[in-house]
């Protein structure tokens, strides 16, 4: 993936990644699917960006070309060289896809074995990614030994103890039960303040796009297109449900309703 | 008797008894001739001239050498190959109507030919050996290597190991670890039984040394290298069972 220096903003801030007219399709028995068409999405740095939209839109498979996992049939990704993070990207699994052989602090360390870190270093590193989860007394366990929203905290720990420029996650939360995910969620609020991490949300769950996210990309259409790009301009600390919060939801959930067209007055970016 | 009763763990050893009571008896009460069936009386007698003579240990060194490297060259081989052809489709096409014309062919039948290569020594049995192992290691980690998680491994992906030996060591080979010890201990069984059937061939520890005895009609000493047999086989693979549970503690 080529790297440069993008643009700056509008708002004169550089974006740290820029997305520029990204399509992906493939071929299978010589039938031709189109998974993205031309998206284009620039995020400034410390930006928390959700991407909503319907089982197969695409949402995933747009981390899984920013990761590098699956190539794009046109269009950029630039990202801004980060000289402190080891890995560009980092994602989030859904299913936390925890290595069963490995201890929950080798878990964390895993990534950090491709940097030149040893391995007391790797161990600290790690740790400091537990404690900002709030797991650091479980570092010696194994991770059957976990429930389901420790494991997504251990998943996590381990995509920052790379210390990314950006952190991706793909519906991290929705495997959970309410009270964990809600939990979850106001965890991943702290730790962004914390981190001032630039985070990429890939969710199907639209009240938990809005209460997280700065801006919502509403991805809709085969093949996934966006259809709007919305601004969630309420203060923070957010009130979970709060009148505001739902009447954005409503017209998220309007721009990706199959029959709507967009209009030019909804456009907000 | 329920399953749960102070009695009921008391059952195996009374079974044991049982059986020494009926084997000791056979022989003592006339139905068979002493030097057909030696009573188990007999053996200590038998197993302390063995060991004073010196056969007993030796055949026993000879033996468990020939076992441990035969185990190693077999697995060693099988868990190459396998990784190789769970890994890499060409060099599983490339294997495929090798397998089915070697893989039948019975460990045993290759002696003539280990005869011919080696001669009657270490080396024949060792080949023999390694034979047996190779094919069980070898499907076993082929199977295991294949079943892994493709999840997994787009994680060590994701994480930026991306070359094939990466993948291997941080992924493929720790995923595959229970599938290939399956197949190791299965090969530990099969390699046992290899040794004796090399060494009555002519190739010196246990099995020749019982088959000495045998042609002098010292049928104790037979029966004491049978229970040596038995013996070392349970300690290896409790053994292996301990090593096992080491290695595979991260399960539940």
């Amino acid at each position: 993936m080529e790297t440069v220096t993008a643009a700056p903003q509008p708002d004169g801030r550089a974006p740290i990644i820029e997305i520029v007219g990204l399509s992906l399709s493939f071929e299978q028995d010589g039938q031709r699917t189109d998974v993205l068409r031309d998206l284009n999405l620039a995020l400034a740095p410390g930006e928390f960006l959700a991407l909503v939209g319907a089982s197969g839109v695409g949402k995933s498979t747009l981390l899984r070309v920013l990761m590098g996992l699956a190539k794009p049939t046109a269009g950029e990704v630039h990202v801004r060289p980060d000289p402190a993070a080891d890995r560009p990207m980092a994602l989030v699994f859904q299913d936390s896809r925890l290595l069963p052989w490995r201890r929950v602090i080798s878990n964390v360390a895993f990534g950090l074995e491709k940097t030149s870190l040893d391995k007391a270093a790797r161990r600290g590193r790690a740790m400091d990614a537990l404690r900002l989860v709030g797991l650091a007394d479980l570092a010696d366990r194994w991770p059957w030994q976990l429930s389901g929203g420790q494991r997504q905290r251990v998943s996590l720990a381990r995509a920052l103890a790379v210390r990314p420029s950006i952190l991706l996650m793909d519906e991290p939360f929705s495997a959970l039960d309410v009270a964990t995910r809600e939990n979850l969620q106001d965890e991943l609020i702290r730790i962004r303040q914390e981190t001032g991490k630039t985070i990429i949300f890939v969710t199907h769950d639209i009240d938990e796009a809005v209460y997280l996210a700065d801006r919502v990309v509403a991805l809709a259409g085969k093949p996934g297109e966006a259809k709007a790009i919305r601004v969630v301009d309420i203060e923070r600390p957010r009130k979970r449900f709060s009148l505001a919060l739902q009447e954005l939801s409503a017209r998220v959930k309007a721009d990706i309703a199959p029959e709507s067209a967009p209009r030019a007055d909804d456009w907000v970016i | 008797m329920s399953a749960r009763s102070p009695l009921h763990a008391l059952l195996p050893l009374a079974g044991l008894v049982a059986f020494l009571l009926i084997w000791e008896a056979a022989p003592r009460l006339g139905l068979f001739p002493r030097v057909l069936l030696p009573p188990p009386s007999d053996l200590p007698g038998a197993l302390m001239r063995e060991i004073n003579s010196g056969m007993w240990l030796r055949s026993m060194n000879q033996s468990l050498s020939h076992y441990t490297m035969g185990l190693f060259v077999g697995s060693a081989a099988g868990v190459g190959l396998g990784v190789l052809t769970g890994m890499s489709r060409v060099a599983e096409g490339l294997m495929s109507w090798n397998n089915r014309v070697l893989r039948p062919i019975p460990g045993l039948a290759w002696v003539p030919f280990a005869i011919i290569w080696f001669g009657v020594n270490q080396g024949a049995a060792v080949f023999i050996i390694s034979i047996g192992v190779f094919w069980i290691v070898y499907f076993a980690t082929h199977g295991a290597i294949r079943a892994v998680d493709r999840d997994l491994v787009e994680v060590a992906s994701a994480f930026g190991f991306t070359s094939a030996p990466e993948r291997l060591i941080k992924v493929m080979l720790p995923a595959a670890t229970p599938g290939i010890l399956v197949g190791l201990r299965t090969a530990l069984g099969q390699a046992w039984m290899a040794v004796v059937a090399a060494e009555i061939f002519g190739v010196s520890g246990l099995g020749s040394r019982m088959m000495q005895a045998s042609s002098l009609l010292a049928t104790d000493v037979v029966v004491v290298y049978m229970l040596t047999m038995a013996a070392l086989y349970g300690i290896m693979d409790t053994i292996f069972m301990y090593a096992q549970g080491r290695l595979l503690q991260w399960r539940p």
